[in-house]
């Protein structure tokens, strides 16, 4: 199970500067992904290696990728609110809502949607990472008894050497009288069971 | 593996340990690849570039059609690494720069991006914008062969830095090194398309060439250094130009007139433009029709095609033209590859039967061939597409040649010396149709007497999984055991199992092939390319149905697929069906029709021979019957009254539904052929309402049970009808992308419409949401996703529908005396009594595919599979999109099985079905039912494929793959040891005891 991993980095960037209005026809966005070194280790993915990360925006519109360094830009992206996904094997990246607004452009307005933490640069990180796989447990003897073999032999051994004990503390007489009531009652049948039966 | 049915109690013993270990089903991770399967392909190579360099490994790198950029090993034609581009990022051109740089220029020439040649790691991006919208070119200046030295002196590594690209009718230099722009250069004269850039090798100008209005030729010589303009040149040439050019050197273009019936040979050397025309009879006897240049970059040659006829002209002297070749198969031209200082190859592919024909010239001596080899080709590939030539130093410094051939089925292959070194089935990255069939049934039983003969292995197998589960394995056991079960000669077999896990997978590609893959391992069992008749030349597959799945008494029967496919790329073009054995790959019919397939109804009945008839819906909503037998008709007569289909116009928003009224009138008399009628519509306000998506129900889909059970003893009847139709309309501002609409100017409307009748039995509106939306139907609900604006997530909501007008039936003595209406007969056209149930859930992740598993009787329970943006596929237990969850559940609804309700549904990594996998560029996910009840199978396919098993309830009807037989068998002696051990014990007592 994935734990949710204390983030441990300490964000030393300076500037991840996020909009600006580039061009005419449309704003840029910039923004770093970080996959912090602690995490990973255990992972799939190898740490730092940022080649197959994705960065996403808005379900598909545009895609694009990692520079080396982790930075990311969307260049055309017209005034309004956005959502930045990153993908990446082996860590869960929450969305995030990036508003983009005309008035006042450089001003970056982010937010992770799933906590709802808002962001004062985007700098995006892993919330935790994920583990596909179960891990197998260890051996133990509890396995083995808890199996359905193990609960078969158990059974067995309660029967075969806790029984007799039980049978044998019982009182000789009391035996007696127990075996003999059994005979005088028979096998019980079918009839004797239903409500109503086995009083004839 | 899976003993079936095998001890009941013992059965509900597993189930219960099972059930009490964990709710969430899950693999471990040496379990992958004993149940699924991942292909990696790349799709139709449009541009391959090679990079042979000394040191290194050898790669091709290549751009395709699914604008996947990759780049593969020459040797094996694995690829290295591969990036999947957004879908509106189309690459126009790659190229390898400094020798480790992979350049690509996307996006209708906005986009520049530098790979890390090795790794595939992005090293820049730079965005190129321009003033309006033109052809993209990509240049890089040319490199001496196989010498790229960047230590040398600061003069090369300059000239060698430079990218130059002409886009968006800017002409940009960019700095190979960080993407920087170093300058740019607008051309002012209006209405100037560019068609070529050159930058003759070893000099610093630039020739921009290209077409003004459309009789004007235009030049411009800018100074590679510094984009400096030295030169604007234009000549006029009266009767116009086709849009294209062909480069035959460094100073001299082809063109044809706008007749397509003279060349013209268009010099520009040292800014001069001269014109010298050839009209093309003068040259070639027997040219009738217009001619079209083939791009082609061969110095000296180029080639035009008339008709069909390939024919290659080489430029002699001043203007003067001469032909060299005619050619009258499906020919390929290569790109030209300079081998030395002064020489340059070129390759030509041409298709002949059942072989490929492969010339390698010089430029500069058509005679002289460099190589000239056939080849034995699969005619299931096709003809030659494209062809990419690189070369090779042998050991006795002579050239040797390798051709990269593209086929016309997608595939591409490597051939070298006579022979196909590698091949890769590329065509499956377009998959746009899928289907399951059987396998044949095992005739001799030959698999049984097998695993009795392997006893003894087959206990030693268990023994070591046994020491694994013990722990007692050496590393050596671990991988044997590893191993053992990964090859498992079982799950390829190509029989039928009993479980049903065994099955073809029946795909069609865009190319118009179709693919039967093994489910046990993926592997291709046959492919077909559809055949081109002379009615069709062309036919684009549409469509996959089951025609003849032999069940019954038609036992003997191969079962058989319907390709529907199209004749051409408009969608009123007559169609084309094709009927294919599944087991052999033959097909068995072809008939070419006269009418167009708009739609294609499979109806629930079968003849004697169990093909199923399928009703085709023309452009004229004309109605036809297939198979054109009188028993078919037959069986079709009676059920005449009984057919209902909609039709669903997206642009204007309107959905229809029709029936059948009388045969068709008119023309020729053609009793398979009926006029359909109109019964309702259903038209959505235009200005408000635009309709996104429409899903009905699977029509295989099994449903096991109508009466749902709640906690307190109560009953729900599900409303289960094959008839409702789920529509999802949205705001028609609020269907462009997300962050191009406000909250309050989008909503989205799901309707639930009973196609008989047309009546919409629910609607709901969510104000502040968005599209794209994904839904799934199944039994009586329906679930969706779609994006809220307000909380700028997205949600999935789910819709249940139950039938009141069974209410009553809960009554015992109502059932007793016969009063209740199960059995009564349900008519659509009668107003149903239904209550719905909806509740909704924020989900994480945008999404690009939904689907459902489907089991084979339908009692295991559901599970939603979501393709996710990620390109995996996340597997959600349909409990969790309960309508009836709440905040606090009771102690009833919590033994019920009811999840506490959470504002949004949890993703659960270990339920991710492609585990550590991605299905790049996902498009569909498809589940199979297997013949064991508690399993589906699962194909999920986009650029890649991947297939696994999965149990929604778990296995409660088979044992896993891990039991441990060893295990059971060493208990079973334990047990028996130990009878015999009491009962001498219990012997000796007696004895002991008579004794007394």
């Amino acid at each position: 199970m994935a734990s949710i991993a204390p983030l441990l980095l300490l964000v030393l960037l300076s500037t991840a500067l996020t909009i600006s209005s580039g061009s005419v026809d449309g704003f840029t966005i910039n923004g770093r992904v970080k996959i912090p070194q602690g995490m990973g280790t255990k992972g799939f993915v190898l740490p730092g290696k940022t080649s197959n990360v994705k960065v996403i925006l808005n379900g598909g519109q545009i895609v694009t990728y990692l520079r080396p360094d982790g930075y990311f830009s969307f260049q055309n992206i017209s005034a309004g609110t956005h959502l930045i996904e990153v993908t990446a094997i082996g860590y869960f990246f929450s969305p995030v809502r990036v508003d983009v607004s005309a008035r006042n452009p450089g001003k970056v307005q982010a937010a992770l949607t799933e906590n709802r933490r808002g962001l004062s640069e985007l700098v995006l990180e892993p919330l935790r990472e994920e583990q596909y796989f179960e891990i197998r447990e260890p051996f133990s003897i509890m396995n083995i008894v808890k199996s359905p073999m193990g609960l078969m032999v158990g059974f067995m051994l309660v029967v075969v050497f806790l029984m007799p004990k039980l049978v044998e503390n019982m009182d000789p007489e009391e035996m007696r009288r127990a075996q003999e009531e059994m005979r005088n009652q028979g096998v019980p049948s079918l009839a004797s069971l239903l409500p109503g039966g086995g009083r004839n | 593996m899976a003993i079936r049915s095998f001890f009941v109690p013992f059965l509900l013993l597993v189930l219960w340990f099972y059930s009490s270990l964990s709710p969430v089903l899950s693999l471990y991770e040496d379990q992958v690849g004993l149940m699924d399967w991942h292909q990696q392909y790349i799709g139709k190579v449009k541009q391959a570039v090679f990079s042979t360099q000394k040191t290194g490994r050898r790669r091709v790198i290549v751009s395709t059609e699914e604008n996947v950029i990759a780049s593969l090993d020459l040797r094996h034609g694995e690829i290295f690494w591969r990036h999947l581009l957004g879908s509106n990022d189309v690459i126009d051109g790659i190229d390898i720069g400094l020798g480790k740089y992979v350049i690509t220029l996307s996006s209708g020439g906005s986009i520049l991006r530098s790979w890390n040649l090795p790794d595939g790691q992005m090293v820049w991006e730079s965005f190129l914008q321009g003033p309006k919208h033109s052809k993209s070119l990509l240049l890089l200046p040319k490199h001496e062969i196989d010498c790229i030295n960047v230590v040398q002196t600061n003069l090369k590594i300059e000239k060698d830095n430079v990218i130059v690209v002409f886009s968006n009718d800017r002409l940009h230099a960019v700095s190979c090194i960080d993407g920087e722009v170093l300058w740019k250069k607008d051309f002012e004269t209006e209405s100037f398309e560019t068609q070529q850039v050159i930058q003759p090798p070893g000099s610093d100008l630039i020739y921009v060439v290209g077409f003004a209005a459309s009789s004007q030729f235009e030049m411009y010589q800018i100074n590679a250094r510094n984009g400096e303009l030295l030169k604007h040149e234009s000549a006029i040439f009266s009767s116009g130009f086709l849009r294209e050019l062909s480069l035959v050197s460094s100073e001299t273009v082809v063109a044809l007139d706008s007749t397509g019936s003279i060349l013209l040979t268009i010099s520009f050397q040292n800014g001069e433009i001269s014109f010298q025309q050839t009209p093309i009879s003068n040259i070639v006897e027997d040219s009738s029709g217009p001619a079209v240049i083939i791009p082609s970059s061969v110095p000296g040659i180029f080639a035009i095609k008339i008709n069909s006829v390939t024919i290659f002209i080489r430029v002699i002297g001043k203007g003067k033209l001469e032909v060299v070749e005619k050619l009258n198969q499906e020919t390929a031209v290569s790109n030209a590859l300079p081998i030395s200082e002064s020489q340059q190859a070129f390759a030509l592919v041409q298709h002949a039967g059942s072989e490929i024909h492969l010339v390698a010239k010089l430029a500069h001596d058509w005679d002289a061939n460099l190589l000239k080899e056939s080849i034995k080709m699969d005619q299931q590939r096709g003809i030659p597409h494209k062809v990419f030539i690189n070369n090779y130093i042998r050991t006795d410094r002579s050239h040797g040649f390798r051709l990269l051939i593209v086929m016309e089925d997608h595939s591409l292959l490597l051939l070298q010396q006579g022979a196909i070194v590698w091949s890769r089935e590329d065509g499956l990255a377009s998959i746009i149709d899928v289907t399951a069939s059987e396998l044949p049934v095992e005739r001799d039983g030959v698999s049984v007497a097998k695993v009795e003969h392997n006893l003894f292995e087959w206990l030693k197998g268990h023994m070591l999984k046994l020491k694994g589960t013990l722990m007692l394995a050496s590393p050596e056991d671990v991988a044997a055991i590893q191993s053992m079960r990964l090859k498992s000669s079982e799950k390829s077999k190509m029989a039928r199992d009993h479980n049903g896990f065994r099955k073809l997978l029946i795909v069609l590609t865009r190319a118009g092939k179709l693919f039967a893959l093994h489910t046990g391992d993926g592997h291709i069992v046959w492919s077909h390319l559809l055949h081109k008749s002379e009615a069709c030349q062309s036919p684009v597959g549409l469509n996959l149905y089951q025609w003849q799945v032999p069940h019954h008494h038609a036992l003997d029967e191969n079962p058989s697929v319907l390709v529907i496919s199209r004749c051409g790329p408009s969608s009123d073009a007559p169609g084309v069906l094709s009927f294919v054995d599944t087991y052999t790959g033959k097909e068995l019919n072809s008939l070419s029709l006269d009418h167009a397939v708009v739609q294609v109804i499979p109806l629930p009945h079968t003849d004697s021979t169990e093909q199923r008839l399928h009703l085709l819906i023309d452009s004229d909503k004309h109605a036809h019957l297939y198979p054109k037998t009188s028993e078919a008709l037959g069986i079709f007569k009676r059920e005449f009254s009984n057919i209902y289909w909609y039709s669903v116009e997206d642009h204007n928003s309107i959905i229809k539904g029709h029936a059948l009224k009388c045969k068709c009138t008119g023309e020729v008399a053609d009793e398979f052929c009926f006029d359909a009628r109109d019964l309702w519509s259903v038209v959505f306000p235009s200005e408000s309402e635009k309709i996104t998506a429409t899903v009905t129900r699977k029509l295989n889909e099994m449903v096991h049970t109508q009466a749902k059970v709640m906690a307190d003893q109560d009953v729900m009847y599900k409303y289960i009808s094959r008839n409702l139709l789920f529509v999802a309309t949205v705001a028609p501002k609020g269907s462009g992308e997300i962050g191009s609409v406000t909250p309050e100017e989008s909503w989205l409307v799901a309707y639930l419409i009973d196609i008989v009748t047309g009546r919409i039995l629910y609607r709901v509106t969510h104000h502040g949401a968005q599209g794209p939306v994904h839904a799934v139907f199944s039994e009586n609900w329906v679930v969706y996703h779609f994006f809220n604006l307000r909380a700028h997530r997205y949600e999935m909501s789910v819709i249940e529908i139950y039938d009141q007008s069974r209410a009553d039936n809960k009554d015992v003595w109502k059932l007793v005396l016969g009063k209740h209406n199960l059995t009564s007969r349900i008519s659509l056209f009668s107003r149903p009594e239904v209550i719905t149930k909806s509740q909704s859930y924020f989900f994480t992740h945008s999404v690009k595919a939904i689907a459902v598993t489907s089991t084979a009787k339908g009692i295991t329970s559901k599970q939603l599979l979501i393709g996710t943006i990620g390109d995996q596929v996340l597997a959600l237990d349909k409990r969790f999109l309960d309508p009836r969850r709440s905040v606090n559940p009771t102690q009833a609804e919590k033994e019920e099985g009811i999840i506490p309700l959470t504002d949004s549904l949890p993703i659960i990594p270990q339920s991710y079905v492609t585990h550590a996998l991605r299905v790049e560029g996902l498009r569909g996910i498809i589940t199979v039912p297997a013949k064991l009840e508690s399993t589906t199978l699962v194909f999920a396919h986009g650029v890649d494929l991947f297939f696994t098993q999965l149990a929604p309830s778990r296995t409660y009807d088979s044992l896993t793959e891990d039991f441990s037989y060893a295990l059971l068998l060493i208990t079973i002696v334990a047990l028996v040891a130990a009878i015999f051990v009491t009962w001498r014990l219990s012997e000796r007592k007696e004895l002991q005891d008579k004794w007394r």
